[in-house]
């Protein structure tokens, strides 16, 4: 992608240990606007890690920019502030509540502020403002029509639009999708491409995905992650091509 | 006949305020998964301010909604200023869930030692403000006075209040958030250690009205409330630590359960039977009679 337009976001030299584990070594990664990248590798490389230390779940050594300038390695609690979201790889949802309020919970922060008046339910128009944004955000996905249904009474296909609806309902300009085909059959795994691709129109997204039909299907660029390293990167023709890669991950892939 | 009648309102007056207070616990534990031993002292300190209200103006209707709000203020000072950095600090450690609740104990002392310094240790009484004398049907009069009603019917307020919040405001569904999987709201954007602190005000809240209401009858010193920890905290179990509802019923069904006991069997017997349902509880089923399913729906 060219080198003028600024990043969205940017990683340099990021290292991650646990304990005496090296987890991520010295890795860096780029997300231009509007573009999908995908993160790749044989289980174990690192993936979900780089997610966790971009979301605050683990610690994180490295330094990190987003639009351009420096900041922080960020805490969960500000990811959505900062415009970013993410799903999760076991879906991550709250199996007792209605699909509209999974979604919901994504929204909150819209709902700040006059907590009194938030406790007696009296911002009526506030309660409303958010509702509709979860229904809209249903709508992107397709499953407005269940919004009433507990989670825990649909199908698991189901329930990963269900967790994106509630990752866009925060408008994030960054997507982190850990696994979105994961589980999926051929037909939702079509679908699932429709919607990335869809997304990327808006915001921009990063995936961590197994699936290669999908992630060379919807993919801009890829990092390729092999025990913690960064061992290439680029479009999806030069990865696919890249003799490292191949004998790291792909020619294992073709061949079992 | 009326005997059984009579006993049953008794169970059912004193039932109201286990209730309170063990709302007041589940509240605690749902939100942080703490059991506040100071939720006692919490109401304690609330109540008096509302006494020190009544004896300057003599108005107990100004009294609740003080020791109210003051309640709330001192649930949010402790989950921010003392359990938030603790549940931090000794997390991933050998205390990691048993020390905060260990904190709490020890505030339980400060907070009375405290008021024993400032109010004395004399039991100190307020009247109630209506009749506490029971209603009287032809000859016939029932231990079941106005003020009594008015437990009653506080206390059904408080849970229609609180069962609103959570099932219908977006404040609610994030506490519900906030109690399930924390990690998860987390990363969708609920401020968890914020909504965490919501759910002790509450409870500090419903504490003091527990207190306030109580202390007609009990009669008001530093100790007044540490009986009532033990009902709420057994009513709590009851209803499986987790559920409003089960809070209600487990409170009801210990203050009839009690009151039977204390009028059929021995009234001596009535707080050690408090630990024998404890047990029972625990023994047969550990998740409380009215566990909710997989807890946290209301």
């Amino acid at each position: 992608m060219s080198s003028q337009r600024s990043a969205l976001l940017s990683i340099e030299g990021l290292s991650v240990h646990f304990g005496g584990l090296k987890a991520l070594s010295d890795v860096h990664l780029d997300l231009y606007p509007n573009e999908v990248v995908g993160l790749i590798g044989p289980n174990g490389a690192g993936k979900t890690t780089l997610f966790n230390s971009l979301c605050g779940i683990v610690q994180a050594q490295g330094s990190l920019s987003l639009n351009g300038k420096r900041h922080d390695w960020p805490t969960t609690d500000e990811l959505v502030d900062l415009g970013i979201a993410r799903t999760l790889q076991g879906v991550g949802l709250f199996p007792d509540l209605t699909v509209l309020e999974n979604v919901m919970i994504g929204a909150t922060k819209f709902a700040e502020g006059g907590l009194i008046r938030a406790a007696l339910g009296l911002d009526g128009k506030k309660e409303r403002h958010l509702k509709d944004r979860a229904m809209t955000s249903l709508e992107r996905v397709y499953a407005a029509g269940i919004a009433d249904r507990r989670v825990d009474s649909l199908p698991y296909p189901v329930t990963k639009r269900i967790a994106i609806a509630r990752a866009l309902v925060s408008e994030p300009k960054i997507l982190l999708l850990d696994e979105p085909a994961g589980g999926l059959g051929s037909q939702d795994i079509e679908w699932m491409n429709n919607l990335i691709h869809n997304l990327s129109a808006t915001m921009s997204v990063l995936l961590v995905e197994h699936h290669m039909d999908v992630v060379m299907s919807v993919c801009d660029r890829l990092y390729v992650l092999n025990f913690g390293e960064v061992i290439a990167s680029g479009t999806v023709d030069q990865v696919r091509t890249d003799p490292a890669v191949v004998a790291a991950y792909l020619g294992v892939q073709a061949n079992s | 006949m009326l005997t059984i009648l009579n006993t049953s309102l008794i169970g059912i007056t004193a039932g109201s305020i286990y209730s309170l207070m063990a709302l007041a616990l589940v509240l605690v534990w749902r939100s942080t998964r703490v059991v506040n031993f100071a939720q006692a002292g919490q109401a304690i300190l609330s109540t008096y301010i509302g006494y020190e209200v009544i004896s300057r103006t003599n108005n107990y209707w100004l009294a609740l909604p003080v020791a109210l709000v003051a309640g709330a203020v001192i649930g949010a000072l402790v989950d921010a200023l003392l359990i938030r950095s603790l549940t931090k600090r000794s997390a991933n450690g050998p205390l990691a869930s048993i020390a905060p609740i260990i904190a709490t104990l020890g505030l339980l002392g400060v907070i009375r030692s405290v008021v024993g310094m400032i109010w004395g240790g004399d039991l100190r009484q307020y009247k109630a403000p209506v009749s506490n004398i029971g209603f009287t049907f032809g000859h016939t009069t029932i231990p079941f006075s106005r003020y009594n009603l008015l437990i009653v019917i506080t206390t059904i307020v408080v849970m229609i209040v609180f069962t609103v919040i959570f099932q219908k405001t977006s404040l609610g569904l994030a506490l519900r958030a906030a109690a399930f999987q924390p990690e998860t709201a987390r990363l969708a954007g609920v401020k968890v250690d914020r909504i965490r602190t919501v759910g002790w005000a509450f409870a500090g809240a419903t504490g003091a009205v527990a207190g306030v209401l109580i202390t007609p009858q009990s009669g008001l010193s530093p100790n007044s409330l540490d009986s009532l920890l033990i009902y709420g905290f057994v009513a709590a179990v009851i209803g499986g630590l987790e559920s409003l509802i089960g809070a209600a019923v487990g409170g009801l069904v210990l203050g009839v359960g009690l009151a039977f006991i204390r009028e059929y069997v021995n009234s001596n017997l009535e707080f050690p039977s408090t630990f024998v349902v404890l047990l029972l509880v625990l023994l047969i089923k550990p998740g409380g009679i009215i566990a909710a399913r997989r807890g946290r729906s209301a």
